[in-house]
């Protein structure tokens, strides 16, 4: 048998087949991550799932490919239930995954990671054979890669194509995409989008793209699926639905800003202000491309924006965790450059997301952990010498007030429960009565009900005694009850500011998607 | 307050290192019965070798002071994360510039000013060596391990080199030295032993360390930065500066184990210097998990296997490399047992009773 044939002759013989998730359920304990949602993914089309995080995109593909299995609902293709039980037998049926990261080995050439990727190899590689047929295969692909080129030196477009190349090496009719173009250059990402949609066009695929942008929704697309919360929100085909319909299936109806007690600081003076700063992902591409931000006292000011748009990166510079590559940040008129020192004398706090990773050593003690920002300085310490006794009163006193669920203090935080660390978090860097700048990134990520409306108030409350408050997040309602002021971060710039009395629901959602 | 937790951690700490140690006797028996020797006569041997008696054991101790020191600098930068392995070549230099001190002050000052400084200069020596392992790994992320490893060569290089030809004395023939320094300027025994103070330097500073690293706020600043750079760098820490302080203080605790190998055993420099105990100090780190104050008693357990060397190959016929056979069985043995930590239930905290989650409460 000769694969190179065979190759050739699936794409010219049929189409894709038509896949269908019906009535699909998740559930992780209580949480239910997907809600009896249903799409068709019609043979030859370009189909993108859209919806904000954690609307249940990835839940639902996972369990298409046979990573979770679903706890209600099917798959059907061309009409007949199927069951996957593994990302092998997803395979089997044809459909093949590209994440958003690379998968292919930087070391090796572009031949050997497309043999690589075959589940059945056989143990002893015939290289003559094989690259006789990997050059038939690249004769027929949409696009050329250089067989014996090494990976590592691949341009972040060109890797992105070799994982969709080894898709279709492996004959999958079907492709997901998972946020393809977050590594890429808008340049790069409008070339590997517009070669699969020949693709598409030519009947030889059917694509599953999860996107946030409407850019590439509006250019590629031909159908959309909408989820939120879980939920199916919408579905349609590109051509009849307007931007603003769409965001509007994205975010859900108008809602009107919760009323939270809010006390109208008289004379507000600047006390972050960040001037031009620009700050590099850990890949190296640019993150924040030069923004410019004030923040008052007896404020909060939100940023929206959907994950990967800049704003980790923004507030690490802000919390000393990533080096700005340009552009300073004054707190208080002064330059701030996050030592010590400087945080101590502007009385700077930060709650950042992830606490365990971020905030936390997961190793020493609640009480240590407690310490973090008071152990250096008396009465925790009296020069040199750490001096326990105060350090452990002033833990028992933080665990009591913010009912912190520890066996001791001396246990290692990494023991707690999640919400017991952001609680120990927060007792770390609210307790402090003479806060000056507090800077807090989904504060609120992961937590109970009961726990939510406890850090809102929290963080009110701060507002109210003039603090002036950067809060940085993901969650939309969240933003619109407690901040002042909302801008919107979209591709490492704000593309949108409003106070928030005036704030326009749809104008936020485009700004979020790009448009 | 010592709870359950502490002690069964505490327990697990002891109890790993041990069973490891036993278990390489054990590994080295086989190795010994291969090699022809009875291997209870050669346990009994090393016993008898190392603490037999009053005499052996004060040999064990002159091996195990310079251990002591050698084995922090792996401990006090693996407080912080890091892993440096270049112990011997900031011995080798620490002891280089306490020669030269030394002999550029000896005659001129009393014995004790002499020792005083021959102390500074090796510890400023070994700490400015390992400095720069710190230095390459914040400034040019440099991987610490090669680094300090391939300095060891440099560093036993710069001995052979200096020994040979400018500091070498011509009346030391077959093994090119430096001048010695007087007999009245060499360090001392401690009274009633042929121990010299060296054992006094290794436990002091064994302590001190632990001191620095338990109860200090740089300790603080420098477990946080181990633990967690993300963590440090929110609360503002200068984990630049933490890096190259604790790789200075590290090379300093090596370099006066040079200071000591010259002012009390060998009272010059020669290629006697290098002589193993920074590598045997990486070990002596790893036993004691990196904790200082058991690094002193690990120090004297693998002094006393060292001083066991000759008598293997007097009494029972090995060679007396058999040892460091066993030193590396040690190592390897160690090295795997870290891998266990975790894994028994007995060291395990039992499950607390569950109670009903505090947010409930919570609300405001």
């Amino acid at each position: 048998m000769n694969p190179a044939v065979e190759i050739s002759q699936t794409k010219e013989l049929d189409l894709p087949p038509e896949l269908e998730v019906v009535n699909m359920t998740k559930q992780f304990g209580q949480l239910i991550a997907l809600d009896q949602v249903s799409l068709t993914l019609k043979p030859g089309t370009f189909h993108a799932l859209l919806g904000e995080n954690g609307a249940g995109k990835s839940t639902l593909v996972k369990c298409v490919m046979g990573f979770y299995q679903p706890t209600s609902g099917e798959v059907r293709f061309n009409q007949q239930v199927q069951t996957i039980a593994s990302p092998r037998d997803a395979q089997r049926h044809g459909i093949g995954m590209v994440y958003q990261h690379f998968t292919s080995v930087p070391a090796m050439t572009v031949a050997e990671n497309l043999v690589l990727c075959r589940y059945e190899s056989a143990a002893l590689i015939d290289w003559k054979a094989e690259y006789e047929v990997l050059n038939a295969f690249m004769e027929t692909a949409p696009f050329k890669l250089p067989l014996s080129a090494i990976v590592a030196q691949l341009a972040a477009g060109e890797k992105q194509k070799l994982e969709i190349l080894k898709q279709l090496y492996l004959k999958s009719k079907i492709l997901i995409l998972d946020e393809p173009t977050s590594v890429l250059t808008p340049g790069e990402a409008d070339e590997v989008l517009g070669l699969i949609r020949q693709e598409v066009v030519a009947g030889h695929l059917s694509v599953l793209l999860i996107s946030h942008k409407f850019r590439e929704v509006t250019a590629f697309v031909d159908e959309i699926t909408v989820l939120r919360k879980g939920k199916f929100a919408g579905s349609g085909s590109v051509k009849d639905l307007t931007i603003a319909d769409m965001a509007e299936m994205m975010m859900g109806e108008k809602r009107d800003p919760q009323k939270v007690e809010k006390t109208v600081h008289p004379d507000p003076t600047p006390v972050l202000q960040i001037q031009e700063i620009h700050a590099n992902k850990d890949n190296g591409l640019e993150a924040i491309s030069g923004v410019n931000l004030t923040v008052n006292s007896g404020e909060i000011v939100g940023i929206a924006g959907i994950s990967g748009n800049g704003q980790r990166e923004l507030v690490e510079v802000l919390a000393g965790q990533r080096i700005a590559t340009a552009g300073q940040v004054l707190v208080n008129g002064e330059v701030y450059r996050a030592s010590r020192r400087e945080m101590f004398k502007h009385r700077v706090f930060v709650l950042p997301e992830e606490p365990l990773k971020n905030a936390c050593v997961p190793q020493m003690s609640v009480a240590e952990n407690l310490a973090l920002r008071t152990f250096d300085r008396s009465p925790q310490a009296k020069g040199w010498m750490l001096l326990f006794k105060p350090i452990r009163e002033a833990a028992q006193r933080l665990i009591k007030i913010f009912k912190i669920k520890t066996p001791s203090p001396e246990t290692p935080v990494s023991n707690l429960s999640g919400g017991n660390v952001q609680r120990t978090v927060l007792a770390r860097e609210l307790s402090s009565d003479h806060i000056n700048l507090l800077i807090a990134a989904n504060p609120c990520f992961g937590l109970d009900f009961a726990a939510v409306d406890y850090i809102h108030s929290e963080i009110l409350e701060t507002r109210n005694r003039g603090v002036a408050v950067l809060l940085v997040s993901e969650d939309l309602d969240e933003l619109l009850k407690l901040s002042d002021r909302i801008l919107v971060i979209s591709e490492g710039k704000f593309a949108y500011e409003s106070p928030i009395a005036t704030a326009d629901f749809a104008a936020i959602g485009r700004s979020m998607a790009g448009h | 307050m010592l709870t359950s937790a502490h002690w069964r951690k505490t327990l697990e700490a002891v109890s790993i290192p041990i069973a490891a140690l036993i278990f390489s006797l054990f590994l080295f028996g086989l190795f010994c019965a291969a090699a022809g020797a009875n291997p209870f006569a050669v346990y009994g041997a090393i016993y008898k070798a190392a603490f037999g008696s009053w005499f052996a054991f004060q040999n064990t101790l002159i091996r195990a002071a310079p251990l002591m020191l050698t084995s922090l600098c792996t401990a006090l930068p693996a407080r912080l994360g890091l892993v440096i392995i270049g112990n011997e070549g900031a011995l080798v230099m620490g002891g280089i510039a306490a020669i030269a001190a030394g002999l550029s002050v000896a005659g001129s000052a009393p014995a004790l000013v002499v020792q005083i400084v021959m102390a500074i200069a090796g510890i400023l020596a070994g700490g400015v060596w390992i400095g720069i392992v710190g230095a390459l790994r914040h400034y040019r992320a440099v991987n610490e391990t090669i680094s300090s490893l391939l300095m060891n060569y440099i560093a036993i290089a710069i001995l052979n080199h200096l020994v040979g030809g400018p500091m070498r004395d011509p009346t030391s023939l077959n093994k090119p030295s430096s001048f010695p320094i007087p007999d009245a300027d060499k360090l001392g025994n401690i009274p009633f032993t042929r121990v010299h103070y060296g054992l006094l330097y290794g436990i002091v500073v064994c302590i001190i360390a632990y001191y620095l690293i338990q109860r200090t706020t740089f300790g603080f600043a420098a477990r946080t930065a181990g633990g967690n750079v993300k963590a440090a760098r929110i609360a503002g820490l200068p984990v630049g500066k933490l890096t190259i302080a604790i790789c200075f203080l590290a090379g300093s605790a090596a370099g006066l184990a040079g200071m000591v190998e010259v002012a009390a055993v060998h009272g010059r420099a020669n290629e006697s210097l290098n002589a193993n105990y920074g590598y045997a100090g990486i070990l002596v780190a790893f036993i004691a998990r990196h904790n200082p104050i058991a690094a002193s008693v690990v120090a004297i357990l693998l002094g006393g296997i060292l001083a066991s060397g000759s008598i293997l190959q007097r009494q029972l016929g090995l060679p007396d490399a058999t040892v460091y056979v066993f030193q590396g069985l040690v190592f390897l043995v160690v090295l795997y047992s870290e891998s266990l930590y975790g894994r028994f239930a007995i060291f395990k905290e039992p499950e607390a009773p569950s109670l009903p989650p505090p947010s409930a409460t919570l609300a405001v």
